[in-house]
């Protein structure tokens, strides 16, 4: 929950413009940007993104960093499972989804 | 952009480390707190007190939200979404967390309907598509998660989503600091301020521990480096006799914070008068509930809550632990009825709880930076 994860804003969702289509490490999922209506946010803008808020503007050598944290503190995984959590719609490759194997 | 696996600046890492000691010279000790979870993680990983002289000791404070979670509002969470009609949905950290009946992982293998939610926005969607439940989001965390919480609550009452309620467990940090500041039994120099709720409160509201405590405060980023930085620029402040608010993580935290996060809260939540933390016990104004005008959202007024009190198992010394009086090893549990696979106490449950990180890191060193950089 507390993971501070980094992506790539790519387009904003049609329907609802508080949402944007987010590239995080090559998945994309949709992000909700309304905390950062204080922000201009364009496609291609970095943003660190925490439980699926977009919580702050952040340059890509930021990003970069941050994905590096991620992997050295060994929390590459929890990240990617997040990631692919997000939205409920897809389970991530390993099984485990947001939904238990019983 | 992938996960690449290399330190930042290795050799700044040894320069600092360097400074620390000269700084830090040998005529007195230095307990220096880090508030936040995810620096306790790190710091454990990294093996960063292995960098440290002595008398320079990192105490690890509250910032870890499932940890100072009282075992009460788990049993009260799983109580009112008990019956077939709902589901319990949280983050994946509280999953394994006990409760006096065991943890939400045990009541879904009871047959309780419990979901892993990542964000509370897919707490809210599962309940668009599941109108015929009342889905319950037990919302936990510090200021990092809730505005996302806030947010959502709003964006339920703005398309009229009726079966969808919060069970708000959101704390606030600057309490959790004032009382730990007021206990008797701790004597602190400094603090390692959190990275992450920073971004959204800013700075600002730290000064007070500058001013009237007289003691620095430094928000820090969670690479070995940052940190390192910020226990120098501490160390700095305290050998010149001055106690200030600085920001390390300058690249993250703006000064002010993220405005229209403090927005979201403020539109939706309102102080509780006080809220039971794990080890430190009741702290007046420390925690969030949700406003009258959402209260069609807030499950604890929807249904009937029982309020649970439960002491925490005698033998575990999570209070001590949670307050710095006592290692995690000194803990008569410790590595013996508490381990991360079967948890007693919730410390030992998230990775950012102290005792995990030590179990983890301390006694299986996988990670560490000390032998590369100070050989």
């Amino acid at each position: 929950m507390c993971l501070a994860i980094p992506g790539k804003i790519i387009e904003f969702d049609a329907q609802q413009p508080y949402l944007a289509v987010v590239d995080i490490v090559g998945v994309r999922r949709k992000v909700d940007l309304g905390l950062l209506q204080d922000e201009s946010v364009h496609p291609g803008d970095w943003v660190l993104i925490h439980v699926g808020f977009a919580m702050s503007k952040i340059s890509e050598a930021d990003a970069a960093d941050q994905m590096r944290l991620l992997a050295l503190l060994g929390e590459s995984e929890s990240a990617m499972e997040e990631v692919q959590g997000y939205g409920l719609d897809s389970p991530p490759p390993s099984g485990k989804g947001w939904e238990f194997v019983s | 952009m992938k996960f690449v696996d290399e330190f930042r600046a290795p050799e700044l890492i040894g320069k600092a480390a360097e400074e620390i000691r000269r700084l830090a010279g040998n005529d007195r000790h230095y307990r220096i707190m880090e508030v936040c979870g995810g620096h306790t993680h790190a710091i454990y990983r990294f093996g960063l007190k292995d960098l440290l002289p002595t008398n320079v000791e990192l105490i690890h404070g509250p910032g870890c939200p499932v940890c100072v979670l009282p075992m009460g509002r788990i049993d009260d969470g799983l109580s009112l979404t008990a019956s077939p009609e709902f589901i319990f949905a949280a983050f994946g950290d509280m999953m394994r967390v006990p409760g006096t009946h065991g943890s939400p992982l045990e009541s879904k293998a009871r047959g309780m309907d419990v979901r892993i939610v990542y964000s509370p926005a897919d707490a809210l969607k599962l309940a668009r598509m599941t109108p015929e439940k009342h889905v319950v989001f037990f919302a936990i965390g510090f200021e990092t998660t809730a505005p996302s919480t806030a947010l959502t609550i709003a964006r339920a009452k703005a398309e009229g989503i009726r079966n969808f309620f919060v069970f708000c467990n959101h704390v606030t940090i600057i309490p959790a600091i004032r009382a730990i500041l007021d206990s008797p039994d701790m004597r602190l120099d400094g603090f390692v301020g959190p990275g992450h709720v920073s971004t959204v409160i800013g700075c600002r509201p730290y000064e007070w521990i500058a001013k009237t405590e007289g003691k620095p405060v430094v928000v820090s980023g969670f690479e070995p480096l940052d940190i390192l930085q910020s226990i120098v620029m501490i160390l700095r402040q305290l050998q010149s006799g001055e106690a200030r608010v600085e920001n390390q993580y300058k690249r993250v935290v703006p000064w002010e914070g993220n405005r229209a996060a403090l927005r979201a809260m403020a539109d939706v939540f309102e102080l509780r008068p006080y809220f039971e933390w794990r080890g430190l016990g009741f702290i007046s104004q420390s925690a969030l509930k949700i406003r009258s005008a959402y209260a069609e959202w807030d499950a604890e007024r929807r249904f009937s809550v029982p309020g649970v009190r439960v002491t925490d198992p005698k033998a575990a010394q999570c209070g001590e632990v949670l307050k710095g009086v006592l290692k995690p090893s000194q803990c008569k549990l410790f590595g013996r009825e508490c381990t991360p696979e079967q948890p007693v106490g919730a410390l030992m449950v998230s990775s950012e709880g102290s005792c995990a990180a030590y179990y983890n890191y301390q006694l299986h060193k996988p990670v560490t930076i000390a032998s590369a950089v100070t050989a």
